[in-house]
């Protein structure tokens, strides 16, 4: 039996308690705390019916238990506004921050692709990058780690209902986010991503396009072989991840469609794109975990 | 129908829906040469991006010849009356295209969502509004949700910053009921200073009759193209337009004969295929089909061997809206497979 790192979640919403479901069911990751703003919010209810110590005066308020509940990692599923301050505390205690914020004052983390680099070298704040990220960058790179990639873009269509408003009042974020994270960890020369919201009722699943332009001619067999393979990776964290069509060649244009759909924790199905989110996070911190069972790296000491 | 002594703002589509007719390869001489023509017959708007709008250049949405900087920095030094706005479909554009646009001497952004979506608009509203530029926002596909709907959404606009809202009918869906419900609604419960616009597509021939509709129902700023160079059966054909607000009395301000001169001229010579109800096209207004799906859908219809009007069709049935050009060659992909023919 592994020994579990014990983590608080930072932003008792929708992601948060997805998180905590998940991470319930963790063999690495233990949930100890969920901390919230306001007393009477339905998160922190959830939380504390689950068993789930909670605080309801930020992460100030969490600070004091930290090492005496010797907290390893956090969560924040806040927004980019109070990220950097969240993650600068916690940080100051030896608390790994997982950044599930578009804030991306850490190095992007896409699982299946850079997770382990990160761990190893003991990265102590990490970004997700976003939804659409995160389902679509490790196609980028199962061409880019093929034959070299000129441009890489990214259309993710996600249900209105899945879009809140965060996202909404900020949106460029995500295009500019995403599309910095398909070159910087899909290893696209340049990226570029586009975000389309759907309101279809019944709502629709999680879709993304991925398309590819290599310099030369695509090896297609190779380029085939690679994006299933890492269809299979990231179908161990997120086992609705299906590549619908493709890849499909098209002169020096690779392109991938995939689908989307969530565990069903609790988000509904069609929320691919939040449960992907969660999924990559908590994926993140058991990869810190596992890591620090293997002896590759050692945790900040604590007196 | 009398509109006689009514005044409206026209604003010609050809250079930016026209991109979707012309894969966006519009050369930039065409470009100069179109927009001086419409400048000279007294056209006082003109949109001039790549059909996606700010930033559309893309696979998805194809590369154009020049990029938006070159072709707005060709067209506006060369304008003598005329003002030119851009287009920018947040989740495509940026706030930083809009800033670009406006250094290069943009007049009117229009901030274009979904019908349903317009929450995501303040970012760029807020700021178009702020650098004082005339904005609009732009409510696409709005034959899918009622007058009703349409008007919260206009006001979330509005709220915003907005001093002008359209109801686009992107599908060529709307009859000229839906269209006076519409803008009925939208002039007579917005603000008086915000005014009303409607962009009609021509995919069941009714772009002369919706927007005559729209602007019996209080619309003070009609889109149209000249010879009705826009995606589907493209826009409203604004010389045909000119001709019927002239004998309707309605003031515009422009020359007929010359815009008559200018789709003849100039226009027409550039059309890669005639802009008309054919099939697709028709397909697009019955079904409700996002207009720039047509090229998309007959190319699929050559690659996978389905019928264009099949996969349209099918589009509409799913609920897809603007922006989801990905969708097809996916469609096409698994309804090839389905008939055993990949």
């Amino acid at each position: 039996m592994s020994k579990k790192l014990k983590a608080a979640i930072i932003g008792p919403g929708n992601i948060g308690t997805d998180l905590l479901m998940k991470m319930q069911r963790s063999e690495w990751i233990e949930p100890v705390w969920m901390v919230g703003i306001d007393p009477e919010s339905e998160g922190l209810k959830r939380a504390a019916e689950m068993g789930i110590k909670t605080c309801a005066t930020g992460v100030d308020g969490l600070l004091e238990h930290v090492i005496a509940d010797d907290i390893r990692v956090a969560f924040d599923a806040t927004s980019a506004y109070v990220h950097a301050e969240n993650s600068r505390k916690l940080n100051e205690l030896g608390v790994i921050m997982i950044d599930l914020t578009p804030a991306a004052i850490g190095p992007y983390c896409v699982p299946p692709v850079n997770l382990e680099a990160h761990a190893k070298n003991l990265e102590m704040n990490v970004n997700m990058v976003t939804c659409g990220g995160q389902a679509t960058i490790p196609m980028v790179a199962a061409v880019s780690r093929v034959q070299p990639v000129e441009y890489g873009e990214i259309i993710a269509t996600v249900s209105s209902r899945s879009v809140g408003p965060g996202t909404r009042q900020n949106i460029d974020e995500f295009t500019r986010t995403t599309a910095g994270a398909v070159e910087k960890v899909g290893g696209a020369r340049k990226g570029k991503a586009i975000i389309v919201i759907n309101p279809a009722e019944p709502p629709l699943i999680m879709r993304d396009t991925i398309h590819c332009l290599t310099e030369s001619e695509p090896d297609q067999a190779a380029i085939t072989e690679s994006v299933h393979a890492m269809v299979k990776e990231v179908q161990k964290y997120v086992p609705g991840y299906r590549l619908v069509n493709g890849p499909v060649f098209d002169g020096n244009r690779v392109t991938c469609f995939m689908e989307v759909e969530g565990l069903g924790d609790f988000l509904p199905k069609y929320a691919g794109n939040l449960d992907i989110m969660t999924a990559a996070g908590l994926r993140t911190a058991e990869m810190f975990a596992e890591e620090v069972s293997n002896g590759t790296i050692t945790l900040p000491e604590r007196g | 129908m009398n509109l006689n002594g009514k005044k409206v703002t026209l604003h010609d589509m050809s250079l930016r829906d026209g991109m979707h007719a012309k894969r966006h390869q519009i050369s930039l001489d065409e470009m100069v040469n179109i927009a001086t023509g419409l400048d000279e017959a007294g056209m006082p708007l003109i949109e001039v991006t790549h059909g996606d709008g700010l930033g559309g250049t893309s696979v998805n949405y194809g590369f154009p010849a020049h990029s938006d900087e070159e072709y707005l920095g060709a067209v506006i030094p060369k304008m003598k009356n005329a003002r030119v706005s851009a287009l920018l479909l947040p989740g495509i554009g940026t706030v930083d295209h809009l800033k670009m646009a406006k250094d290069l001497g943009v007049s009117t952004i229009r901030v274009a969502t979904h019908c349903t979506e317009a929450d995501v608009s303040e970012q760029h509203i807020g700021m178009a509004a702020r650098m004082e530029m005339d904005t609009v926002g732009f409510l696409m596909m709005a034959h899918m949700v009622s007058p009703e709907k349409i008007l919260e959404q206009a006001r979330l606009m509005v709220s915003y910053g907005a001093n002008c809202i359209y109801a686009t009918d992107s599908a060529g869906y709307m009859l000229p009921d839906d269209v006076t419900a519409r803008i009925g609604l939208l002039r007579a419960e917005l603000p008086a200073n915000v005014e009303v616009g409607f962009h009609g597509h021509h995919n069941l021939g009714m772009g002369i009759a919706n927007s005559l509709a729209a602007i019996e129902a209080g619309a003070s700023r009609v889109d149209g193209s000249v010879a009705g160079l826009g995606a589907g059966a493209g826009n409203t054909p604004l010389e045909v337009f000119c001709a019927v607000l002239d004998r309707m009395g309605v003031e515009t301000g422009i020359d007929l004969y010359k815009i008559m001169d200018v789709a003849e001229d100039r226009v027409f010579p550039i059309m890669d295929q005639p802009i008309r109800v054919d099939r697709d096209a028709l397909t697009l207004g019955y079904a409700g089909v996002y207009s720039s799906f047509l090229l998309f859908a007959q190319r699929a219809e050559k690659k996978y061997g389905i019928q264009a009007r099949d996969i349209l069709v099918e589009l509409g049935r799913r609920g897809t809206v603007g922006g989801q050009e990905d969708m097809i060659e996916d469609l096409a992909l698994t309804m090839a497979r389905e008939k055993g023919l990949l």
